[in-house]
């Protein structure tokens, strides 16, 4: 699988990630590369083989009651945001 | 005898007999991280302050009759897990400032039971790397070699304990971050199976991989630490609620009779002769000393990279979309509009192989190449998993080298993430099964320290490190300090 710029464009898109003209073609490069790695995965036969998302065997997600746990931290929380008012995070306008 | 060539055992019976205090053992590891770190760059904050606060508890604690087992004894945290108060920074930029608001739950354990904190571990950005090179704090040494590598991600932690900046320290695991870096400096380090420690508070990579450990000089140190770190929590929804054994008692457990599992497939994938031959000359150690051999296969291992290299992607870029320059982490200056900040802060916040991962994560979860990767890499490791379980009904424990290689230059893979990727051959597979493993060293190639693997079926932990203090018990590698840290 080989990618092209347009790709990874697109890709460093739907990431939300500023990609520089001159990271572009080392992007575009690596990224092929791994791609092309990863496809050796297709020489296993899983076609009876159920997809495995966690090695927790019988293990299901417990639930816990719905109350209260955490007491308001929000000021300490809202130390490490960038821009802060009133208790609101701060981000350029979204609605013009 | 110097304090830092104590065991934890032994410092611990030292402060029980006050032979020193709590006090004068974290003065002398800060004055070795303050001699010994600039060249090695194995801690990106040291907590002096921090440090003799805890010393000084630890002391009015024993004082008081309420000493425990690890009450005084010094640690540093990899900077992945949140310290309350204590800049986090996971070897990245976007963490640059960040000060956790709450401890991890092993940090939090680990305080609660007397520990000393010296300060946190460099680490490759975000745990993603296996030579400790991606980090945005700069490349760490290797104690044994300075144009080394000394493995990642934990590197930091690994460096500091192999020079004895530090007696222990924590690490995470994903892929190998614990045990490759334990053996490319000549410690030993475990991570326990998927669900046996909290994750709450680590920061998160793949987290159906993510496994914290520890890196210390011996199984025997790996236990006592294991059992205050181990256990339910409740805040982590991965964490199993299994009863936490005796780690040290279990210690005693024979050899006789224990059998050893040879997986064929960690024979081959690049192994270099030299450190072959010192894996093949341990297992022989462990023969002599009772546990008999069997071969085993898992034929289907040698898949386990591009698995890994599929799912650990696709998880990391869905957990680090969390970094939005918004509630925490770095944010860029003078964002035109909210998509010019998302984009602008990330790019700025993360390093070259984070955003690498990022993206091979974002296309193989898009629509379209979902099932051809994503789900396609599920199956195999389910295939994986499964080959294992099969081994296991053959052997108790199964032995290999942890690395094909012992540690390389500083500079010789970054250009070359395919290469970089197959350092963790041996290790990636134990992460993909959720299996306990760890790293102990037997013996030196050319200066340069080669560790031998273990590997345990699931919560098998009392097993391996029983198999691995039997080793240390008969052979003195794990003693060795590098000739510039003794």
């Amino acid at each position: 699988m080989s990618l092209t710029r347009t790709d990874v464009e697109g890709i460093a898109h739907l990431a939300r990630l500023e990609i520089s003209e001159a990271e572009l073609p080392v992007y575009v490069a690596s990224l092929s590369k791994i791609l092309a790695f990863v496809e050796q995965l297709n020489a296993a036969d899983t076609a009876a083989v159920e997809p495995m998302a966690h090695p927790l065997e019988g293990e299901v997600q417990r639930l816990r009651p719905d109350t209260v746990t955490e007491r308001d931290q929000h000021e300490k929380y809202q130390a490490n945001a960038a821009e802060v008012a009133a208790g609101l995070y701060i981000v350029p306008k979204v609605i013009e | 005898m110097t304090l830092h060539t104590r065991s934890v055992a032994e410092l611990a019976a030292g402060l029980a007999a006050k032979d020193f205090s709590a006090v004068e053992l974290a003065q002398h590891y800060l004055a070795r991280i303050e001699a010994g770190n600039s060249a090695l760059n194995a801690f990106v904050t040291i907590t002096p302050e921090r440090a003799l606060a805890d010393a000084r508890r630890a002391d009015a604690a024993r004082a008081a009759g309420r000493a425990g087992p690890l009450t005084g004894v010094p640690l540093a945290h990899k900077d992945i897990f949140c310290t309350d108060g204590i800049r986090t920074t996971c070897g990245s930029r976007m963490l640059d400032t960040f000060v956790a608001p709450y401890d991890a739950t092993v940090a939090e354990r680990l305080q609660a039971a007397g520990t000393v904190l010296l300060g946190k571990t460099n680490m490759d950005e975000f745990a993603m790397g296996s030579s400790n090179e991606t980090s945005y704090y700069g490349v760490v040494r290797n104690p044994w070699n300075p144009q080394k590598v000394p493995g990642g991600s934990s590197g930091g932690s690994a460096a500091a304990v192999a020079a004895r900046l530090a007696p222990i320290a924590t690490g995470t695991d994903t892929g190998g971050s614990i045990r490759q870096p334990a053996a490319l400096v000549g410690i030993s380090g475990i991570k326990p199976t998927y669900g046996r420690v909290s994750r709450y508070g680590m920061v998160a990579f793949a987290s159906s991989l993510d496994q914290a450990g520890i890196l210390a000089p011996s199984a025997e140190d790996c236990a006592i630490l294991l059992g205050a770190m181990a256990g339910f929590d409740p805040r982590d929804s991965t964490s199993v609620n299994t009863p936490v054994p005796d780690y040290v008692a279990g210690l005693r457990a024979p050899l006789q009779g224990v059998r050893l599992g040879l997986l064929k497939e960690f024979l081959e994938g690049g192994l270099e002769a030299a450190t072959g031959a010192l894996v093949q000359a341990a297992i022989s150690r462990l023969q002599s000393l009772g546990a008999t051999l069997v071969d085993v296969s898992c034929p289907s291992l040698p898949l386990s990279v591009p698995a890994y290299y599929v799912v650990a992607p696709a998880e990391c870029s869905s957990n680090l979309s969390r970094f939005d320059g918004i509630r925490f982490g770095h944010r860029c200056k003078e964002p035109r509009d909210l998509l010019d900040l998302y984009r602008r802060s990330r790019g700025e916040g993360f390093g070259a192989e984070v955003k690498r991962r990022i993206m091979t994560g974002t296309y193989v979860l898009s629509a379209g190449y979902y099932d051809a990767y994503y789900l396609k890499a599920q199956k195999v490791r389910s295939l994986i998993s499964a080959e294992f379980k099969q081994a296991f009904t053959r052997a108790d424990v199964l032995v290999g080298p942890t690395a094909p290689t012992p540690a390389f230059d500083i500079g010789a893979k970054v250009d070359d993430p395919i290469t970089m990727y197959l350092n963790d051959i041996y290790t990636i597979g134990a992460n993909l099964a959720g299996l306990p493993a760890m790293s102990v060293p037997c013996g030196f190639v050319d200066g340069l320290p080669v560790g031998l693997q273990l590997v345990g079926p699931h919560f098998g932990e009392s097993r391996i490190l029983a198999a691995a203090h039997a080793y240390q018990s008969a052979t003195d590698f794990h003693r060795r300090l590098p000739p510039s840290f003794t």
